[in-house]
């Protein structure tokens, strides 16, 4: 049997030191920048921090984000879905190669994920002189917006599904399909269901990440405001004015939006650890 | 599982496509082509084709002007720095939630996954404002005669957090498979607690250290909105890499902007060859 390490009482000096200092460091570097969004939006008062939200450029932003996520995360996750469905369940050659490909977006800076989109699309780029004759607006507009998104997200979802899926291999898909089962309803009955923890939490940290990105879509924004400022882009703009509260109230909301994804997430952990050991038991 | 476990083919050479009775594989397949060839490729394609519009001299004009030098060096020097102190306290932290049951410990762990979750502009903010002259943290150094916040000690300090999680992700799971029969036979045989350290634990966790360290390295050196507000972003001394393509962006010289871009992932790629390297070294070491 493997003796995996107990957590144990602290029972000793030396332990007690350690843990001290982990736990003093941890406050220093993330506790700390989170209390300080929540403690300046509250600053001056409730009534500034809802008075903040009467800004109508608040909204648009808030509306922004929720329609960029709400188209990006879905494309992400079918395509990861897609990517897992062939990486995983099949055998071909060239696979690292596209695995690669798959995961070059994590080591971009986000802003060379908004470059690329200018040197695409942009005035001086390879089909700008053609959108602008067709009279298409892609950068500084929404479909720019979504493609920086996109490439930022791309990976979040199909890391999550293709290590598991490989790990359960082809046999139950392919005894459903032994059994007259089509493809639609083998993904839908078969294999959504094996592994949709991983996809929810997939889902939720594309989904986290497309509604914070900063550096890829500030590069492809415009920063018009009421237009194309995102809920970040908003935040930047409000703190470069000075209206600190007004940048921490709105910084608050995606504060807020982090600390439920990271419950929601230790939560499917749970839910998923949970379902791995029942398998294995059964 | 890694990407190589998952590829890892058969003796023979794989064939095009292995036979398999499960159907959706064109449809699937052709849709991730497609996908990762418009999203991915593309892009990538219009940022390498770029920087030789005026030849190779250009892309070196770029790359070695002082401004872009002296922010390419910023960006890595701060992200390699903040990276080696996130290897010791990220090993740390993974430590202390392996190994000690404390109130809370369930809440910290959680807790230090904030940085993957929290929008980097707000961490941008709250930092530049935590560190700033009037700040909880500023206002306690400044007396001391430190100052953080406009200068490039506040890049780094801004990368601390960045990467800490990386480090602790990498490593925790290995110390918490940690057969600690091997610790208790070394204790028997007299090793110390030190020994014990240095000798069983550490080689162990060396190559989770080695990704951690590699991840938070490249995480760092690109990084952009928890920077820039904490930055001062002053040409030449606290101005980091992304910053200064944003700028040459906004001047309509995609040429140098895709230079300092392809400079960037260039090196990001050599960090990541050399760390694979090691990996291999490091495994090779312990067999016969």
């Amino acid at each position: 049997m493997n003796l995996t390490a107990q957590p144990r009482r602290i029972d000793s000096p030396l332990s007690l030191l350690l843990v001290a200092a982990a736990l003093i460091w941890l406050a220093l570097i993330i506790g700390a920048p989170l209390a300080t969004v929540f403690v300046e939006a509250a600053s001056k008062g409730v009534s500034a921090f809802a008075e903040s939200f009467k800004n109508p450029d608040t909204w648009a932003a808030i509306r922004l984000t929720l329609l960029v996520a709400a188209i990006a995360v879905p494309l992400n996750a079918a395509f990861g879905l897609a990517a897992a469905w062939s990486i995983a369940k099949f055998n071909f050659r060239g696979k690292s190669l596209l695995l690669t490909l798959i995961d070059l977006p994590l080591s971009m800076s986000p802003v060379i994920s908004g470059l690329v989109w200018v040197l695409v699309f942009g005035a001086r780029g390879w089909f700008g002189p053609m959108l602008e004759a067709g009279g298409v607006k892609i950068i500084f507009a929404l479909p720019g917006i979504l493609l920086g998104t996109i490439l930022v997200t791309v990976p979040l979802v199909a890391r999550e599904l293709i290590p598991l899926m490989a790990e359960q291999g082809a046999d139950e898909e392919l005894a459903a399909v032994t059994l007259g089962a089509g493809g639609w309803t083998t993904l839908r009955r078969v294999t959504i269901p094996n592994v949709r923890w991983a996809l929810l939490h997939g889902v939720l940290l594309c989904n986290a990440r497309a509604m914070g990105e900063f550096g890829a879509v500030s590069v492809l924004s415009g920063h018009i405001r009421g237009l194309t400022n995102t809920l970040p882009l908003h935040v930047e703009a409000l703190y470069n004015d000075y209206d600190f509260v007004g940048a921490f109230a709105a910084a608050s909301l995606l504060a807020g939006l982090a600390i439920v994804t990271l419950i929601a997430k230790t939560l499917l952990e749970r839910l998923g650890v949970s379902e791995h050991t029942r398998a294995n038991e059964a | 599982m890694t990407a190589a476990a998952i590829s890892a083919a058969p003796r023979r050479a794989t064939p095009w496509l292995e036979h398999s009775a499960l159907p959706g594989f064109r449809l699937a397949f052709g849709f991730t082509l497609a996908y990762v060839g418009a999203i991915i490729v593309l892009p990538l394609a219009a940022l390498v084709a770029r920087p030789w519009e005026h030849g190779l001299g250009g892309f070196a004009e770029a790359i070695f002007a002082p401004r872009t030098l002296a922010a390419l060096r910023l960006s890595f020097l701060a992200a390699a720095a903040a990276a080696v102190v996130n290897v010791a306290l990220g090993l740390l932290i993974a430590w202390v939630l392996t190994r000690y049951d404390f109130p809370f410990r369930r809440v910290v762990d959680a807790l230090v996954d904030l940085p993957f979750a929290l929008p980097t502009a707000v961490a941008g903010i709250a930092l530049a404002t935590l560190y700033g002259p009037n700040g909880w943290i500023g206002s306690i150094l400044a007396p001391l005669g430190i100052k953080v916040a406009y200068t490039p000690t506040g890049v780094f300090v801004a990368l601390l957090a960045v990467g800490l999680p990386f480090v602790v992700r990498s490593v925790q799971p290995v110390l918490q498979d940690l057969d600690s029969a091997y610790e208790e036979a070394a204790h028997t045989l007299g090793a110390s607690r030190l020994t014990v350290f240095v000798r069983v634990i550490m080689p162990a966790l060396a190559p989770a250290l080695i990704t951690g360290f590699a991840l938070a390295f490249a995480r760092g050196a690109g990084e952009y909105g928890s920077v820039i507000f904490i930055a001062g972003n002053m040409p030449g001394v606290s101005e980091i890499a992304p910053l200064v393509i944003v700028t040459k962006l906004e001047a309509y010289d995609y040429a140098g902007a895709a230079s300092v871009g392809v400079a960037m992932l260039l090196v990001s790629l050599a960090v990541l060859i050399i760390t694979n390297a090691a990996q291999v070294a490091l495994s090779r070491r312990g067999r016969p």
